[in-house]
């Protein structure tokens, strides 16, 4: 009791701002939470529902994710119109995920696990080295559509991007989306029945070489939409899709594998908690040590924050917070 | 017959190791001797990884850790100018044991993919930890001035010196490994790869042992990171980059798993080709990548069974 009233005081003696600004600090930290929350929830959409239905292991996710960003940059760049863009991306990935799935995956759905890491991190080298041959070697960037350039109002007088709100609203939409796709229409049906029973469902008659191809293709349709809206926020380059793939893994496991209620709730977690450990650790902690230890050890616990989350989360729940029945 | 040929694979290799160094300084091409040092650590670290791997079914795919912690230990030790040998190599054998023994005991609780996912997050982790460790160079990485001091007899400064001690040292692990697997030690984590549950019925309790083959891999892969950092005077966060410990499982499956050698051709096998290739064009991954694709699609055996004749371990999913 005594350290939390210690921790509240240190944190506001640290800020000094009126409360007001403290307040919209954290709900700044928040947002920037959700908006990288939202989009490792789209990467860990995919990977969960690839895996759950086919058993699959894919490290080239990530391909895909920057596979999206680069056509969205540079069509984008190239017609100056951001719809446009973004329907390139996903016909890119969609294409892209289809095609890599019927020449590589299929023979490795019944293999191990081992050799499907290896062979999709031999596509990962190949695909960052393709888009170096074709986009060259420096990194894009991409402009902010001019209808979302502007900054909004939050509380008092303090500005947060809109593009970022957009992305926070775009992500929820298509999240709602995915859930009434898995939960209402008959594809989903068959997903949650391929997830559950593959056998019975191809033996039910139902073309299961096909419902592979859609899963995949959906997922890179995911992957994609993430990396094109990250476009305008990180810089698109060679490798960009990895270090969100191995959040997003951070995130599955999280949840529980195969889960995407798991994945929607962990995904926000480890955004949030990712945002507001960059933020505040560091002056948090030079609250009650020196400034220079707190400016050294700040950002190193801030780097290892979500990471030490997963441990305490398996520490407890060794299968994730919602692990999936039947598995 | 299996066995004259797995001897004879093993003997030539090893010759032609032993002569090497004395044959690329007479032809002056002492590059040969920096890239055999160097594929002999990362055999090194194979090794390591194929004791778990392959003996113990244990997917870790994040081995680089251990030998970034490895090379850290003696970077950051000499950094304080500390640069006695056997306490640098005392501490990096130490904290890759601990660091492994804190990752296992998390990650061994979970299995299959949840495992793969798991260890690969902790060394994303420790790459970060060491990319914002600003003291020691972050993201630049840390200049090694001098090489680890074991004193006037052995001059690790010197490359053909090194080689012979990193020889020394794959030959010592090789024989203690294989010792090692015909133990009871060894025979119950192979016991625990073919049938946990079955073992676990039989009263051993499987979490402890398969914990301490981890903990020995680790610690044998944080051995190879020191060795590394001797070679290279250098340390940054790219040793443990995520790829690298793609590559070390890589090189265990081109070599062949679960046969103690066949990690060592398999990081000759991948570093002559990687030579080879960046060599040969910039854009040498285009063409690494989707060779990597069809070995594994195609490859049953690694290159050490075939050229002992011998049969995979490698086999199917189960689900």
């Amino acid at each position: 009791m005594q350290d939390e009233v210690a921790f509240g005081g240190g944190l506001l003696n640290l800020l000094p701002r009126p409360m007001g600004a403290a307040m919209t600090a954290v709900l700044e930290q928040l947002l920037n939470g959700a908006q990288f929350g939202v989009m490792l929830f789209l990467m860990a959409a995919g990977l969960t529902l690839i895996f759950g239905i086919m058993n699959l292991i894919n490290l080239a996710h990530g391909s895909l994710y920057m596979a999206g960003a680069y056509v969205a940059a540079a069509t984008f760049a190239a017609s100056g119109s951001f719809l446009l863009a973004l329907l390139a991306a996903l016909a890119a990935a969609v294409a892209l995920g289809a095609a890599i799935e019927i020449v590589v995956f299929r023979t490795l759905y019944d293999r191990e696990h081992l050799d499907q890491v290896l062979a999709t991190f031999g596509l990962i080298l190949f695909f960052n080295e393709l888009v170096r041959m074709i986009w060259g070697a420096t990194a894009l960037y991409m402009q902010v559509p001019a209808f979302l350039a502007g900054h909004v109002e939050l509380l008092s007088g303090s500005p947060y991007p809109t593009y970022r709100l957009a992305v926070i609203g775009a992500g929820l939409a298509v999240a709602l989306l995915l859930h009434l796709l898995i939960a209402r229409t008959r594809i989903g049906m068959l997903i949650r029945a391929g997830a559950s029973n593959r056998a019975m469902v191809d033996a039910l008659g139902v073309n299961v070489t096909l419902l592979y191809t859609l899963v995949f293709a959906l997922g890179a349709a995911l992957a994609a939409f993430a990396g094109a809206m990250a476009g305008p926020i990180f810089t698109v380059e060679s490798g960009m899709g990895e270090s969100v793939l191995i959040l997003a893994f951070v995130v599955i496991v999280i949840g529980g594998i195969g889960s995407l209620r798991g994945a929607f709730v962990a995904a926000l977690l480890v955004g949030i908690v990712d945002a507001m450990g960059r933020a505040f650790l560091r002056p948090l902690l030079a609250s009650f040590m020196s400034h220079a230890t707190a400016d050294n050890a700040g950002p190193a616990l801030a780097s290892m924050l979500i990471y030490i989350l997963m441990a305490a989360i398996l520490l407890i729940r060794p299968q994730g917070l919602f692990p999936p029945r039947g598995r | 017959m299996s066995v004259a040929r797995r001897s004879l694979v093993i003997g030539v290799s090893l010759a032609a190791l032993a002569v090497a160094p004395a044959i690329a300084l007479a032809a002056g091409e002492p590059f040969y001797v920096t890239l055999l040092t160097r594929i002999m650590i990362f055999a090194i670290a194979a090794l390591s990884l194929d004791l778990i791997l392959g003996y113990g079914g244990l997917v870790s795919f994040g081995h680089a850790a251990y030998l970034g912690i490895g090379a850290y230990a003696v970077g950051i030790l000499a950094f304080h100018g500390i640069t006695s040998g056997p306490l640098q190599f005392a501490v990096a054998i130490l904290a890759s044991a601990a660091a492994a023994a804190m990752i296992g005991a998390v990650s061994l609780r979970t299995s299959g993919v949840y495992f793969i996912m798991i260890t690969l997050a902790f060394a994303q982790m420790l790459y970060f930890l060491a990319e914002s460790l600003n003291i020691y160079g972050g993201d630049d990485g840390l200049n090694i001035t001098q090489p680890s001091n074991f004193g006037r007899l052995v001059d690790l400064g010197d490359p053909a010196t090194l080689y012979y001690v990193v020889l020394a040292v794959l030959l010592v692990l090789l024989l203690l490994t294989r010792q090692l697997i015909n133990s009871r030690f060894g025979l119950l984590v192979q016991g625990v790869k073919s049938n946990e549950r079955r073992m676990a019925a039989l009263g051993f309790p499987t979490f402890r042992y398969k914990l301490a083959a981890f903990i020995l891999s680790g610690t044998i892969c944080g051995l190879a990171g020191a060795l590394f950092a001797n070679l290279t005077l250098f340390c940054s966060p790219a040793i443990m980059h995520w790829t690298r410990s793609g590559e070390i499982m890589m090189m265990v499956i081109l070599g062949g798993m679960g046969s103690l050698f066949g990690p060592v051709l398999g990081a000759a096998l991948y570093l002559l080709l990687e030579t080879l290739l960046s060599g040969a064009t910039e854009h040498w991954q285009a063409i690494l990548g989707p060779i990597l694709v069809l070995v594994v699609l195609f490859s049953r055996s690694g290159f050490f069974g075939m050229l002992t004749g011998e049969r995979t371990t490698r086999g199917r999913a189960d689900g």
